[in-house]
């Protein structure tokens, strides 16, 4: 059976074909391969891939368990296409997301200029349960916050890249991206050749030239480490992974002490210094004498030393608030503020529940509304109006009233869909994709990046902890 | 390097040496019982007692049946030195430390952990029980051959090295004590007749059956004795192991034999000094039961020594924060 044949790209954009079911330029060789394949071959491609997966470990655990049961992340095998020109675009803007982003930051932290003209509330700032009082006249070193940012786009039907979110404290996902390449080069090796894909592979490089350029100059020869909340941590494979990839320490707080003013290791032969950190702990665990006192994953004195500067750390403690979902809404003026440029990359248009005027439309269209909490992330505290029960839609507009800057509310996107396979066939499925931003000497964007997809028919949500997987994403050099 | 990750390391190695072992004792058993159908009730008793658990075994199983028996020391996942949780405890320290070992060891483990869990195995324990447990003593031995190929051998790898060592020294000593105490109640009692089928069964749970004979001829329990705790070269002899242990905590403290810093270093050294300078002799007149518990002491002792050298540094934390 010819899967292509058959497939309907419905009434959405597909990243693979267009809208008359024709491969779109860029993905006319993987379309004609799979064509080509005798009956069955696609399934046993992506079985193989899933054991592939299964035996390099790359597992969620559900603990507390006898069986001990272990999943695999879902991993689709039919990968996304990106064109180089389009790609362009993407690098482009995020690049100048990114730096308008760290401005902010250390703005808000120092001079507030933004505040004192008026072009963020500074209420706003105020309220954000991830603004950090504590960060305030600091200046992190070479005036770097935001080192690994994880931006979240979504293509709509009209064929156009929006920002749906920023995430610039801890975001995670990109050793699927390293992991998933690695996958597909084995189940299409020779599309994968000939398509002339660009690499992803040099990913931990650049993290480690970025986190070598946060030295303290006074340091010879420098101990950098991960720190990791450990393996029970639903991330901890990447961790584990990026540590293993760079060369460098994994370290656990229980690993860490202060000591005579700097931060040093536990080690068979006594205590060692460590000078940069790269911390997967959010700034609540990662200090109990800075933040939240019942921590026990963080290291107590730890906030001192780095703002002492004898510890570099990345991220910087206190980017919550440039990916507050309010504050979000407000990225595109915060972008021209900086720069003095447009922004390339659009935002999605974004209702604010504390002005008034919004707050009555999105009352009032809350069933064809996205509704977001300002604060959370992995698809939780969110309602997808049109989907959404009536019941829920109602619990949710009293969320609102009673909270109204906790919230913002945007139009359901018609995400993009890329073919994935369904049983024997293909049916389209909603992405949207993450690519990873590096800000060390110069902004370093992966080309690639993780494309979500949302397993169950008609989702519109990618998350993992929802029932999202992911497929590879293949940035095509321009030619 | 880290405290927890050397922890770590040595426990990963320790426990996948602890499940060969298992592997081995039943496999030896069950070629036993092949040739002696009648003892068939009698033999399984001894299996756990090897293990020294025999009031957790008691409490959870009605008989020492080869069916109970099996299950206990193979599939239980409540008991902690079963293969299964052997296993399971070292893919989770192999998990804490996969960075720091080789890709191929981590999924050599994780395959052979995931292969063990599955109710596939446990069918084919029952089917096929010798085919199953060379199959964990051949990937037991494959981990190792990957560790020795794959991984630098620095302070890691060493670190591994005398986790696998004392391990193995303590199971020798526990084959040994275990059938002696059986075989020979009355200790005294040096070469008198003997069953020659169950003192080579002895040898061959230590997979020591062809070395031995290269070495002597006639099957002893002295002469098994013998090999089994002071030969040199034998890889899994008492003597040997603690010999290796010595060797790789020298290189990590990067000291020289004959030197002590530590205690770690102070209780291996002398350990090797009285086997070294000891024979079977002088053990037999001593009570083999009675050596044995004191290796097996002293090999704990070591292990705790290791423990608080290097692996649960306390240091001294001040209260008070970088001035700002």
């Amino acid at each position: 059976m010819k899967s292509f044949a058959v497939y309907d790209p419905g009434d959405f954009y597909d990243e693979l074909v267009d809208s008359s079911g024709m491969p779109r330029p860029g993905a006319r060789l993987l379309v004609e391969k799979i064509e080509s394949l005798p009956e069955g071959d696609l399934t046993l491609r992506q079985k193989a891939a899933e054991a592939m997966l299964l035996k390099m470990g790359i597992t969620f655990n559900v603990y507390g368990r006898d069986e001990g049961t272990e999943k695999i992340m879902p991993f689709d095998i039919i990968p996304r296409i990106v064109p180089g020109n389009e790609w362009k675009q993407i690098e482009n803007g995020l690049k100048q997301r990114t730096f308008a982003l760290n401005e902010f930051l250390q703005d808000i932290y120092n001079e507030k200029k933004i505040l004192k003209d008026k072009v963020v509330p500074e209420d706003l700032i105020f309220t954000s349960r991830t603004y950090r009082k504590e960060c305030e006249g600091f200046t992190p070193p070479r005036k770097i916050w935001c080192h690994v940012t994880g931006t979240d786009l979504v293509r709509d039907r009209d064929g156009r890249f929006y920002v749906l979110e920023d995430n610039l404290r801890c975001p995670s996902g990109v050793s699927y991206v390293l992991e998933n390449r690695r996958v597909l080069k084995r189940t299409f090796p020779q599309v994968f050749e000939a398509s002339h894909v660009r690499p992803v592979d040099d990913y931990p490089t650049k993290l480690l030239e970025m986190l070598e350029y946060l030295v303290p100059p006074h340091v010879q020869s420098p101990t950098i480490g991960v720190l990791t909340p450990g393996i029970y941590n639903s991330a901890y494979f990447e961790h584990s992974f990026l540590s293993q990839q760079m060369g460098v320490e994994l370290v656990e707080g229980q690993d860490l002490v202060v000591a005579e003013g700097f931060v040093h290791m536990l080690t068979t032969k006594g205590l060692k210094r460590v000078d940069v950190l790269y911390r997967r702990i959010d700034d609540d665990f990662i200090d109990p004498e800075a933040f939240r006192p019942d921590s026990l994953l963080g290291v107590r004195g730890l906030v001192g030393v780095y703002k002492a500067g004898r510890l570099a750390m990345a991220n910087a403690p206190g980017t919550g608030i440039a990916d507050d979902k309010v504050i979000y809404a407000y990225v595109p003026k915060i972008i021209s503020y900086y720069t003095g440029e447009d922004p390339i990359l659009p935002n999605v248009p974004t209702y604010i529940c504390r002005n008034d005027e919004d707050r009555a439309y999105v009352l009032a269209h809350l069933d064809q509304l996205v509704v977001k909490a300002a604060n959370e992330s992995g698809g939780y505290g969110m309602l997808v109006g049109p989907h959404a029960a009536e019941a829920e839609r109602a619990a949710f507009a009293e969320k609102i009233k009673a909270e109204p800057r906790n919230y913002m509310a945007q139009p359901t996107i018609s995400l993009s869909r890329v073919p994935t396979i369904v049983g024997d066939r293909l049916e389209g499925r909603h992405v949207d994709l993450r690519p990873y931003v590096l800000f060390g000497k110069d902004i370093y964007v992966q080309p690639g990046g993780l494309t979500r997809v949302a397993l169950v028919k008609g989702s519109l949500v990618v998350n993992s902890s929802q029932g999202g997987g992911s497929k590879d994403t293949w940035v095509l050099k321009e030619i | 390097m880290l405290s927890r990750v050397a922890n770590s390391i040595y426990w990963m190695c320790r426990y996948i040496e602890r499940a060969e072992n298992v592997a081995r004792f039943i496999n030896v058993n069950l070629n036993l019982l092949l040739d002696m159908p009648s003892e068939k009730g009698k033999h399984w008793e001894p299996l756990v007692m090897i293990t020294g658990d025999q009031l957790l075994f008691e409490k959870h199983y009605r008989d020492f049946g080869q069916e109970a028996v099996m299950h206990f020391l193979t599939f239980d996942r409540n008991y902690p030195n079963s293969i299964l949780a052997c296993l399971a405890a070292a893919r989770e320290n192999g998990r804490s430390i996969r960075e720091i070992i080789s890709s191929e060891m981590w999924e050599h483990l994780n395959h052979f952990y995931l292969e063990l869990a599955d109710a596939r195995g446990a069918a084919l324990a029952l089917e096929d029980p010798h085919r199953f447990f060379r199959i964990i003593q051949m990937r037991s031995h494959l981990f190792t051959g990957l560790m020795d190929c794959t991984m630098s051998h620095g302070e890691a790898w060493n670190f591994a090295r005398i986790g696998m060592m004392i391990e193995r020294a303590d199971k020798t000593s526990r084959i040994l004590d275990v059938k002696y105490f059986m075989l020979l109640p009355q200790a005294d009692l040096v070469n008198t007749p003997m069953d020659n089928i169950q003192w080579t069964a002895v040898l061959k749970s230590a997979s020591a059956f062809e070395m031995f004979r290269k070495q002597q001829h006639h099957i002893t329990p002295r002469n098994v004795a013998e090999f089994l705790i002071f030969d040199s070269q034998f890889p899994r002899s008492i003597r040997h192991c603690v010999s290796k242990s010595q060797v790789c905590l020298h290189r990590i403290i990067g000291s020289s034999p004959g030197s002590a810093q530590n205690m770690a270093e102070k209780l291996v050294g002398r350990l090797k000094s009285e086997l070294d300078y000891t024979d079977i002799d002088e053990v037999i007149q001593f009570g083999m039961h009675q050596y044995m518990d004191s290796l097996q002491k002293r090999l704990n002792q070591v292990d705790t020594a290791i423990g608080g050298t290097f692996f649960n540094l306390k240091p001294l934390v001040e209260t008070s924060t970088a001035e700002q």
